[in-house]
């Protein structure tokens, strides 16, 4: 092992860079998750005729499957039938399908979790479906989902590490480089890169239980 | 709560699904092959070639992280053909292929050209366009120093060789010892990492590459020469034959005023 | 259309794959069960180093990529004079990395069980582990089936790793397929399909659990 010679000044920056990009790739898939997740999980949630069947077909698929095989699928196998995304599409595309297959089945079981008489009340008040939905069943159902929604946050950050096949230059791949210099960096460098992504993690499952100890 | 249901319906519509998927796919196929004509007008009017390259194999391409710059033969090679083509060695801008990605990224457009320790072979001319040999480098065996294997004959039942996905070798180490167990990597470095680690008896691929790694670690050796013939070319996206043909010229040049020796003597040590 | 013949002439390939992902599959959902079990235990009860080694085993596990799980198994263990093989070392990362969830599983799923009963159990001469055992324990299995079911799942999904390190499960064979036949889509499309008939039956299985135990409570 060689503690000083893996963790020297050069060394800690080049994991840096790629921390960064690790970080910027999770965040961009984040936000775009989240938004195709609340869809996603509001268009099956509503029942809607044909539609909502189509989505539930597809959010099941997607989330049956590995995320790896989503990343191979993505980089490898969509230029074969002309869709050639750049590596950085492709891990956030990747990303952002299965991120958001997961956080539609949060949106639905949150909704879900609502009690059906608020609606009928609603209704009955002379509200329209959309406007119910909207304004009494999807504010109290996204603070339900708060807790799940940052675990599945915490698990799109972990699964970025997953890029690392198609050489997206992210965290796990410049520690890759790293250790690829010298056999005795390997220990070192995975203690450095677990515990930057613990640190980061925790803190967030740390906000995520805060949240939840709120609602009760 | 229909999620039961529904999965099943998942279950039976994914094979239509995915046949739909593939169907319409496939069409659009062939309308890709013509489309990047004149590659080399364009690398000339934004003033800079990308050259897709390795990252993570010593002497050819290597990342250093302390400079944060790309070392090698290839490097020394893209250098030559920017200052060639453009009129500036520093026109050129890296980015990393592995042997896995490299088509694929050449192919959507992220690098003009691939100069990544790559052979020639009939049915990578399907896809994509190489200029003429660059180097000629063939496959060998690395082993720990001591190792009861000497070479080819002694790859047998129970020994692991350890290749790279994707590469050339990976296929042929299965006809020339099909005996042996291949094991594959997603690049060189998590193979000689495992081959270091004691996850195989083996590591096979181009001796130029195998070169490098016993530069790096003295308790590897080549062993046994070289069983096949792995000449390298210069990959460009296909039907583009002004840039092959700038290539190649430039090429020439470089074997003609003796740069290409220069960068040669200055990376390969053995041969 | 799907090359089916890429599937026929490569089934025997595929098989194998799956049938290794199959058994990393199994073997990592027992060991992480016991693990789990064991961890979740010894987060709850009465002693206070135990609780730390708890609390500590699940924060940090489950806040790292089961990557780096595996490849410290695969290649980080080497260096101190452990060799295991792929499939062996992606298998105990998968039961190590599954186990946090579960435990954190299982321990919410016990911390449900009023107090009151552990107290009753206790003051009529069961030692804490027996009450844990005949009392606790069954009653809080039923609550947490669902989320231990969904963590099956998650595990036969999260088993797709092992191609990364020569795992010689599904992933890694499909990929061997892909770069001997030059073909990736139909290749990868394949994949997909052996592993939804895995997932497909699991999530079924997870939904008509939840479905009856939602009904019973």
């Amino acid at each position: 092992m060689d503690i000083a010679g893996a963790l020297s000044v050069d060394n800690l920056k080049f994991l840096a860079d790629g921390f960064k990009v690790t970080l910027y790739i999770a965040f961009v898939s984040i936000v775009l998750s989240f938004i195709i997740g609340i869809v996603l999980g509001t268009l099956r949630y509503a029942k809607i005729p044909f539609l909502s069947k189509v989505v539930a077909l597809i959010v099941e698929t997607i989330r049956n499957l590995p995320l790896l095989l989503i990343i191979f699928f993505t980089f490898f196998a969509l230029p074969e039938v002309g869709i050639k995304p750049s590596i950085t599409v492709a891990a956030i595309s990747a990303l952002t399908i299965f991120e958001s297959a997961m956080l539609a089945e949060i949106v639905r079981s949150g909704l879900n979790s609502i009690d059906k008489g608020q609606i009928e009340a609603a209704r009955s008040s002379g509200l329209t479906y959309t406007q119910t939905l909207w304004h009494i069943v999807m504010p109290q159902a996204l603070r339900r989902m708060v807790p799940p929604i940052v675990s599945q946050f915490i698990s799109l950050l972990k699964d970025t590490s997953l890029c690392v096949i198609i050489a997206l230059p992210e965290f796990m791949h410049n520690a890759q480089i790293l250790y690829a210099q010298n056999v005795n960096y390997i220990v070192p460098i995975f203690i450095v890169v677990a515990f930057m992504y613990f640190i980061v993690n925790y803190c967030l499952s740390l906000i995520a239980r805060r949240l939840e100890s709120r609602q009760v | 709560m229909f999620k039961s249901k529904t999965s099943k319906i998942a279950g039976i519509l994914l094979l239509s699904a995915s046949m739909l998927l593939s169907a319409c796919g496939k069409g659009g196929e062939k309308e890709t092959a013509g489309t990047a004509k004149n590659a080399l007008e364009e690398i000339k009017s934004k003033d800079k070639i990308v050259i897709g390259v390795k990252y993570d194999t010593r002497l050819f391409g290597l990342k250093n992280p302390s400079t944060g710059k790309v070392e090698g033969f290839d490097i020394d090679i893209s250098k030559e053909l920017a200052k060639d083509i453009l009129g500036d060695e520093k026109k050129v801008e890296f980015k990393e292929v592995t042997s896995k990605t490299r088509i694929p990224m050449l192919n959507n457009g992220d690098i003009d050209a691939i100069v990544a320790t790559m052979t020639i072979s009939e049915e990578r001319k399907k896809e994509v366009d190489f200029s003429d040999v660059y180097f000629d480098a063939g496959q060998s065996l690395l082993v720990k120093k001591g190792s009861p294997i000497k070479g080819l004959k002694d790859l047998k039942k129970d020994t692991k060789v350890l290749a790279v996905k994707g590469s050339t070798s990976a296929i042929n180490i299965r006809e020339k010892a099909p005996d042996a167990t291949v094991l594959e990597f997603e690049n060189y470095t998590e193979a000689f990492t495992a081959l270091k680690s004691g996850q195989g008896d083996a590591l096979t691929t181009d001796d130029s590459i195998l070169y490098g790694m016993a530069d790096q670690d003295s308790n590897y050796e080549l062993v046994g020469g070289t069983f096949t013939e792995e000449p390298y070319g210069i990959a460009v996206k296909k039907g583009n034959k002004e840039l092959v043909d700038a290539i190649n010229s430039a090429l020439k040049k470089m074997k003609d005023n003796g740069k290409y020796d220069e960068i040669h003597k200055k990376w390969i040590k053995s041969n | 259309m799907l090359d089916f013949s890429i599937l026929i002439n490569n089934l025997d390939t595929y098989l194998e794959g799956f049938k290794n992902t199959v058994l990393a599959s199994i073997i990592a959902l027992i060991g992480s069960f016991i693990i789990g079990v064991i961890v979740a235990v010894m987060r709850i009860a009465p002693i206070k180093p135990l609780n730390w080694i708890g609390s500590v085993y699940v924060e940090f596990i489950r806040n790292i990529p089961l990557l780096i799980i595996a490849f410290f198994f695969y290649i980080g263990l080497p260096a101190i004079g452990v060799t295991l093989s792929g499939f062996v070392a992606g298998t105990i990362a998968l039961a190590i990395y599954t186990a946090s969830f579960i435990a954190e599983a299982i321990r919410a799923g016990i911390q449900s069980v009023p107090k009151g009963q552990m107290e009753a159990a206790r003051s009529s001469g069961l030692t804490y582990l027996q009450a844990m055992r005949i009392i606790i324990l069954p009653q809080a299995i039923k609550i947490v089936i669902p989320p231990i079911g969904n963590q099956f799942i998650n595990l036969v999904k999260n088993s797709a790793i092992l191609g990364m390190i020569a795992g010689l499960d599904l992933m890694y064979f499909g990929d061997l397929v892909s770069s001997h036949t030059f073909v990736t889509f139909d290749v990868y499309i394949f994949v997909g399909m052996f592993y939804l008939v895995l997932t497909i039956p699991l999530s079924l299985g997870v939904g008509y659990l939840e479905k009856r135990l939602a009904r019973s409570h």
